[in-house]
């Protein structure tokens, strides 16, 4: 191996937030004194919006990906062209988070449709003969806590053959009642989904309950605007034929990255809903959908 | 175990995740990375294998295993400049690179989608809660417990919880919220068990519902047990109270009497006993609850008054059990109750109805393990044997002991408590007849096969027996046992060795009884004793016990004047020395002879002293014999035995010549009386003397070489002493050899100056003393070489 470049981030989480320092060092280690053309370092934040096939055709799709929006862009010069010493050459960096107008540090989330990401590149570039190096890190923003007050709304639900749409055939469903409530559907981020749920009867066996969380993405532009539910991870809360009456724990972590709080600006919007999924043994599919609003305190 | 593997198998997938969450922390991981790498592809490995063999618990093990190594792993990265965290740290003084580790890990487990993979894998990981928080470990079981309500399965549902109780006893041992909500929740779901879907479940599996049941007692008892360790008594009763109100809870009941304290289940026997009763008898089988029932009362004592009726209505039940393994699982338990409780009357009726129940159709054959605890139950409570046999059973019930190992095994625990317990020796018939039969027993099982130390074990058990039996003053009775004993253990060598002791004993017994006086019957008695031995003796094997004996056999009979005979045993251990081979086997190690041979021939000098000569044969015809015995014995080249021995010899001779004996045999005339000092025999001695003495001059001679120079000296000081304590110095040419001697043993300066210098003294001593003046002139002659 020859010259090693490698960005350290001081906070082991990589977590930050508006208005603080971004600080690290970047690393290059080498055996042989190592000649380059200049050391920079590039901190970029993005939102990259894509639109699905579904929902405005392949072509569309293909041709109109809507460009990348910058959020905050920041670059510097950390060692003018010459000469590194063999061994282990640290040298830090400090960038401060701050936006230019009236852009605003989104939250880091990595969708489907809607992607914002945050990333420090270092570049070190080099004469012809040898090339040049680059190493890229990801750096994550969490939004400020929310300011106001976190209202808690309890959803309660009930589940039966009459209570479901989309039914072709009612009377061929085997009877049953599920009841539950979530314990809100204001969801803080960083504490689990929470809830019961009581299988009180039901004819047929039940073969599994899952909790299927979703995000909804929304990509507005020049054509119209583009809306995709796609599922980010399914929980399995009950396995087999639960027991009658008996109260099962609803309960789910919010995945990192994967979430964010709920957002909506005037190019996008991202948004989170919860599935609740019986499957009998009979092969029904049985969903109840909750619309879900995080956020972050 | 059956139904519980198939929902294991998303646990592969899981273990495949945390690999690759490993994988995915490279830059975090520090030096030990490779180590951690090659043992988590090992697990891989494994896992993939066990995986592949069906195997799938063993999968869940090594998920386990990852999961500690996640803990070690963590644990590590908190170290700071090689100090590791103490035992019991806190959350705070745990780094932002570890708690982050540790916070990912948490966060990759929540996503895993199968309830039951997540579940495991979640409580696995419970103990890395503390790097994060103080109260993680409290907050995360009661939520665990009630993840479980999730799991459909009952059975599945139940090994869950015991899972999740281990965890928390190991991590917790003070939450014991989760452990009691954990049984009640399991109490909650047990209609289930009688639902359709297990049922039907049942049916395709082509489980029965009894066996089905017992698959969830270890769960049960294990949950049970978390509960009732160092729980209170109020506790234990309203846990039991809950059970009672269940309907069918034999399975419940079970598992209480396997779990609770034994004390409280023995005050509350009778209960139980009205509730096994009770118990549907389609559902889990009963004898399993009388087994347990039985089991709590072996521990500990039900009340005094409930003895008896516990042990009528708990037989009861036992004797109408028809397929004979559960039968006898049930009595080898019940057995110990019985033995401590009640008397040989009550333990008869039992063993009895083993018998009755175990022998048609030769079902003891499959069950000899219980039948020998059931004997080995027995033996520990009845320690007086007399006792013992007057149970009529029990030596029926030995005779179910076919398969010859058993047999002998069990005779051996026989024969040990009898050794153990019995305080004095014994005459009653019954006990003789019954352990001689199990004696011979033991001695039948010998064959060329038999290893050495089961001989021996054997053989001791056996004298051990041989030993407490006493018929007082009946000696003809106690020869004809010993008469019969040989007779059935004459496989035995340390056996036959035994009797001839005890014969000798006998003899010496007798003539302690009539003072010396043998009268007509106990002469011809004692004759008789010295002839069990004579013909006993020559069977052994072992050539110095057969020497010894004979010595022995001959003092003893020597001592009962009866001199032919006394001859007769030192002639057969004179003819037998030549036999003695140069090397002999000591414990497994082949060693040289000559040095038992030589303390065995200084022994039987002494002997010799006071044996009479024979009329008819000639003068000192026993030395001579042994004489020329020691003279053909092919000796080591570099041993001075042979002269050790003839200088030993030479004290022998000069005590011969004294006037009286130094000792005697009460009632026998030695030779001193017999000859009265005639010149003719002192002749004869001095003779013998002579021949002697030169014998050991010629092998003098012989060591003059440069090498044995050292082994010369030493010798003639050796004999030089000699002839300074035995000989008679004021013979001129006796004096001559001494100085010679002393020369010799200082010629090539081999002597220790030392040893010579106190060895003067002696003399100069000896010769202040009156008659003794001849020694101050011998001093004269002898000077002391100095060193220099």
């Amino acid at each position: 191996m020859g010259t090693a470049l490698d960005i350290k981030i001081k906070r082991a989480n990589k977590v930050y937030h508006c208005g603080e320092v971004l600080s690290g060092v970047v690393v290059i280690t080498s055996k042989d004194a190592v000649q380059h053309q200049g050391i920079s370092l590039t901190m970029e934040g993005t939102v990259n919006l894509q639109l699905s096939a579904k929902s405005v055709g392949v072509f569309e799709a293909f041709y109109n990906s809507v460009k990348p929006m910058q959020v905050i862009s920041s670059i510097v010069e950390m060692v003018k062209p010459g000469k590194l010493p063999s061994g282990k050459t640290e040298i830090p960096f400090e960038f401060p988070l701050q936006v230019k107008g009236n852009k605003i540090l989104y939250e880091t989330y990595h969708g489907v449709f809607v992607n914002i990401q945050y990333t420090l590149r270092c570049d070190m570039r080099r004469s012809l003969l040898a090339k040049d190096l680059t190493k890229t890190c990801e750096f994550i923003v969490n939004s400020p806590p929310q300011k106001a007050k976190l209202t808690s709304s309890p959803v309660d639900f009930t589940i039966t053959p009459e209570t479901l749409q989309n039914v072709k055939e009612r009377a061929s469903l085997p009877k049953f009642l599920i009841r539950g409530h979530l314990n809100s559907a204001n969801c803080i981020i960083t504490q689990p989904l929470t809830g019961e749920l009581v299988v009180e009867n039901s004819e047929a066996a039940v073969k599994s309950i899952e909790l299927q969380l979703v995000r909804v993405e929304t990509c507005g532009c020049a054509e119209g605007y583009a809306r995709d539910a796609t599922e980010i991870q399914n929980i399995q809360i009950a396995d087999g034929d639960v027991c009658r009456g008996l109260p099962i724990p609803i309960y789910m972590v919010f995945p990192r990255l994967f979430t964010c709080p709920t957002l909506e600006t005037t190019n996008f919007k991202v948004e989170f809903e919860v599935n609740i999924v019986v499957l009998l043994h009979d092969d029904h599919l049985i969903t109840e959908n909750f619309p879900l609003k995080l956020c972050r305190m | 175990m059956i139904v519980i593997f198939k929902y294991r198998k998303a646990c592969q997938q899981e273990a495949g995740r945390e690999l690759f969450c490993i994988g995915s922390h490279k830059e975090l991981l520090n030096l030990t990375q490779q180590d951690y790498m090659n043992r988590i592809e090992e697990l891989n490995q494994s896992l993939k294998d066990a995986w592949a063999s069906d195997q799938k618990v063993k999968a869940l093990k090594i998920v386990i295993q990852v999961s500690k190594l996640v803990y070690e792993r963590i644990l590590s990265m908190c170290m700071d400049n090689r100090n590791s965290l103490p035992d019991h740290f806190t959350p705070e003084s745990v780094n932002d690179t570890a708690k982050e580790t540790c916070l990912n890990w948490f966060f990759k487990i929540a996503s895993i989608r199968e309830l039951i993979s997540r579940f495991y894998v979640e409580a696995a990981i419970l103990k890395c809660n503390k790097f994060l928080s103080k109260t993680g470990i409290s907050e995360c079981l009661p939520r665990l417990t009630s993840t479980i309500q999730g799991i459909g399965d009952p059975l599945v549902a139940v090994y869950a919880r015991a899972y999740l109780c281990r965890v928390g006893m190991e991590v917790a041992p003070h939450l014991k919220d989760s452990l009691n909500k954990n049984f009640f929740d399991f109490l909650l779901t047990f209609k289930q068990i009688h639902g359709d879907t297990v049922q039907n479940q049942l049916i395709v599996q082509c489980v029965e519902i009894p066996l089905y049941l017992t698959l969830y007692s270890p769960a049960i008892d294990w949950i049970l047990q978390c509960i009732a360790y160092h729980a209170p008594e109020v506790l234990l009763t309203e846990m039991m109270e809950r059970c009672k109100k269940l309907g069918n809870n034999a399975l419940l009941l079970n598992s209480v009497m396997s779990a609770f304290r034994a004390e409280f289940i023995a005050t509350r026997s009778m209960d139980f006993i009205g509730m096994i009763k009770e118990c549907d008898e389609s559902g889990f089988p009963k004898h399993l609850l009388f087994h347990s029932l039985g089991l709590n009362l072996a521990l500990a004592d039900p009340p005094e008054s409930d003895r008896l009726q516990i042990l009528n209505e708990a037989w009861k039940v036992i004797t109408k059990l028809k397929n004979p393994q559960d039968y006898i699982n049930c009595a080898e338990v019940w057995v110990e109750y019985t033995c401590r409780h009640f008397t040989k009357r009550e333990v008869n009726t039992v063993l009895a109805d083993v018998i009755k129940h175990m022998t048609p159709d030769r079902a003891f054959e499959d069950a000899y393990p219980q039948l020998q605890s059931i004997i080995q139950k027995v033996i520990t409570y009845f320690h007086d044997f007399s006792v013992l046999f007057s149970v009529e059973k029990f030596l029926p019930f030995l005779d179910m002991f076919q398969k010859e190992s058993v047999r002998v095994e069990v005779c051996k625990c026989i024969m040990e408590a009898f050794i153990k317990h019995q305080q004095e020796s014994t005459k009653d018939p019954v006990i003789l007849n019954a352990l001689l039969q199990v004696c011979k027993t033991m001695h039948d099982s010998v064959n060329a096969l038999t290893l050495e130390d089961e001989k021996r074990m054997l053989a001791a058990l056996i004298n051990g027996f041989i030993k407490m039996v006493s018929f007082g003053r009946d000696f003809e009775q106690q020869l004809s046992f010993y008469v019969e004993a040989r007779s059935m253990f004459c496989n035995l060598e340390p056996v036959l060795v035994q009797l001839i002791h005890s014969v000798n004993q006998l003899a010496m017994e007798t003539r302690k009884v009539m003072k010396g006086n043998h009268s007509r019957k106990t002469a011809a008695f004692v004759r008789a004793c010295v002839a069990f031995c004579f013909i006993t003796i020559p069977s052994l094997t072992s050539i110095f016990a057969r020497l010894n004996l004979y010595l022995h056999s001959g003092q003893v009979a020597l001592a009962n004047q009866c001199l032919s005979q006394a001859d007769a045993f030192f002639r057969a251990a004179v003819s037998l020395v030549p036999e003695v081979p140069k090397m002999i086997n000591i414990d497994g190690k082949m060693r040289p002879s000559e040095a038992f041979l030589l303390e065995f021939l200084c022994n039987f000098f002494s002997t010799l002293l006071i044996v009479p000569d024979h009329p008819e044969q000639g003068v000192l015809f026993l030395v001579r014999g042994l004489l020329n015995v020691i003279q053909d014995y092919t000796w080591e080249d570099n041993s001075d035995d042979k002269v050790r021995i003839y200088t030993n010899v030479l004290h022998l001779l000069s005590a011969m010549s004294q006037e009286n004996y130094i000792y005697h045999v009460d009632k026998v005339d030695s030779n001193d009386s017999l000859y009265g000092g005639d010149p003719k025999f002192l002749s004869e001695i001095n003779k013998l003397c002579e021949t002697v003495i030169a014998q050991i001059l010629d092998h003098l001679k012989t060591l003059g070489k440069d090498e044995t120079l050292k082994r010369q000296s030493q010798l003639s000081l050796y004999f030089f002493n000699s002839i300074l304590a035995h000989g008679d110095l004021q013979n001129n040419k006796l004096n001559q050899l001494t100085v010679n001697l002393w020369n010799l043993a200082q010629k090539h300066g081999f002597a220790d100056t030392k040893t010579m210098v106190k060895t003067l003294e002696y003399i100069k001593r000896r010769s202040r003393q009156p008659e003794m003046s001849h020694f101050a002139e011998l001093a004269l002659r002898l000077p002391l070489q100095s060193r220099t």
